[in-house]
């Protein structure tokens, strides 16, 4: 009798050091199913996808933390004072100046290059068309060197397209989503480029090392003829990235006679920390064999809009 | 319900501590970042045990991921990892002065940040800096004003 009334009671005391749920299971669970997620994405090519489509749901948190570096920018051009707003200007049209020189020269070589082209039986070589693509965020993540761009599927974007800024290559597309995606760098210590030295033609593979200023040329044997200031284009012979554009320039040539090979060092061209506008390009062989799901139309409208834009842009002046 | 006011400030400040975690910075104050969801995960876990829990924290984790670009489930890891040690510990340090809850909280947080570490490592190649106990640092040095000032707020919208 008085174990019932203390049965019946105990439901009722309240303990004093009331314990919350000990979530053991749930910690159970939630590390299988991160372990899941972690490896079905390192295995199955599907992951892909689910994550392009996951990836839509955070683009409105994407698109809110580049407000304020947009704001940033916009102000600070607002209260820049007139002088160093004409002092740019008058740099900007010597600039102009300089490159449309560079251009007029340019149009003789091209027409020149394709006529000893055929005299030696080549195969031509095509522009290579692209579209421009704003910068959304920079990583936040300091161990990886990655940025978000706001272009995706609904352009025409890839995963493997070659990304270029003003100066020099920027890096290759890993990951698509809808409106955006996400770019990595050549400074990654993930990300390789095939290159060769300008001046000799010599090839080789760069590397990068997680810092954004240092890449590492590897494999260079200690007699290769590679000095500093050498500048190192695409090669073109990844099937990746087209032939030609500026990707380093050699910072650093360490020779030691004890080991075969040398130390090289190279400062990537590109300045992904400054500027804001990148081209997005479609090599040729690529376009020709994309895959079905890449929305071709979209790109090749954007593409028209763009020689259009050129177009106009040429025959204004 | 009574109880909607509180989901409602519970997932803004965890959403706006998402966006601190991943704002733009210039790359040499990456280092320097705090984990603001982190530190806002072990606030709720541990003031308002029975609302906020492992879940929280992997759904927390798994944004984190998507808009970082990390392995899937990584960040979804350490966080429920994290909160299922403030969930272990939360009564231990209520008992504690601020000061050694922010002592408690560098451990905790540094904890996280090795792990994450030895799970990058196992997902290809990475540049390892020494450093990546700097968040922890700052996240445990920032610990006695964040709870300060986020506690006013709970006890203002009457959140248990």
């Amino acid at each position: 009798m008085a174990l019932r009334t203390f049965f019946a009671e105990g439901g009722l005391i309240k303990p004093l050091f009331s314990h919350g749920p000990v979530p053991s299971y749930r910690m159970l669970l939630c590390a299988v199913l991160a372990f899941t997620l972690m490896f079905a994405e390192h295995r199955l090519s599907f992951m892909e996808d689910v994550r392009a489509q996951l990836t839509t749901v955070v683009a409105p948190v994407q698109w809110a933390v580049s407000l304020p570096s947009k704001g940033l920018a916009w102000g600070s051009l607002m209260l820049s004072d007139q002088r160093a707003l004409v002092e740019e200007n008058q740099r900007l049209r010597q600039q102009l100046l300089i490159l449309s020189h560079r251009v007029q020269r340019m149009a003789n070589l091209t027409a020149e290059n394709v006529r000893l082209r055929e005299l030696l039986n080549a195969a031509p070589r095509g522009e290579v068309p692209y579209i421009t693509a704003e910068l959304l965020s920079l990583d936040s993540d300091p161990f990886t060197q990655q940025m978000v761009i706001g272009r995706g599927r609904r352009d025409g974007v890839y995963v493997g397209q070659p990304v270029m800024d003003a100066s020099g290559l920027i890096g290759q597309v890993i990951a698509v989503s809808a409106y955006t995606s996400r770019v990595l760098m050549v400074a990654d210590a993930n990300h390789a480029v095939p290159v060769q030295i300008n001046r000799t033609g010599r090839r080789f593979i760069v590397q990068g090392t997680g810092k954004l200023d240092t890449l590492s040329v590897l494999n260079v044997p200690a007699t290769a003829d590679i000095r500093e200031g050498d500048l190192l284009t695409t090669s073109g012979l990844g099937g990746r990235f087209p032939e030609g554009y500026p990707v380093a320039e050699v910072t650093r040539v360490k020779r030691d006679s004890r080991h075969s090979f040398a130390t090289v060092e190279a400062r990537p061209l590109a300045q992904p920390e400054r500027s804001r506008h990148f081209l997005l390009l479609f090599p040729p062989p690529l376009a020709a064999d994309m895959n079905s799901e890449v929305n071709a139309d979209a790109a090749l409208r954007l593409m028209e809009k763009v020689s259009i834009d050129t177009r106009a842009q040429e025959t204004s002046p | 319900m009574t109880r909607l006011p509180g989901l409602i400030a519970i997932w803004l400040t965890l959403v706006i501590s998402l966006c601190l975690q991943v704002m733009p910075l210039p790359d040499a104050w990456l280092m320097w970042r705090p984990d603001w969801l982190a530190l806002a995960l072990a606030y709720w876990c541990i003031t308002a045990p029975q609302r906020v829990g492992v879940f929280h924290g992997f759904a927390c984790g798994l944004l984190l991921d998507l808009i970082e670009g990390a392995p899937l489930g990584q960040n979804a890891l350490t966080l429920s990892l994290l909160t299922y040690l403030c969930l272990l510990l939360y009564q231990r340090l209520r008992a504690y002065s601020i000061w050694q809850q922010a002592v408690m909280l560098f451990v905790l947080l540094g904890l996280i940040q090795l792990v994450e570490q030895w799970l990058r490592t196992i997902f290809g190649p990475v540049s390892i800096h020494l450093e990546f106990l700097l968040p922890a640092l700052i996240g445990g040095a920032l610990w006695p004003w964040l709870f300060t000032m986020m506690q006013v707020l709970r006890r203002r919208l009457g959140i248990t």
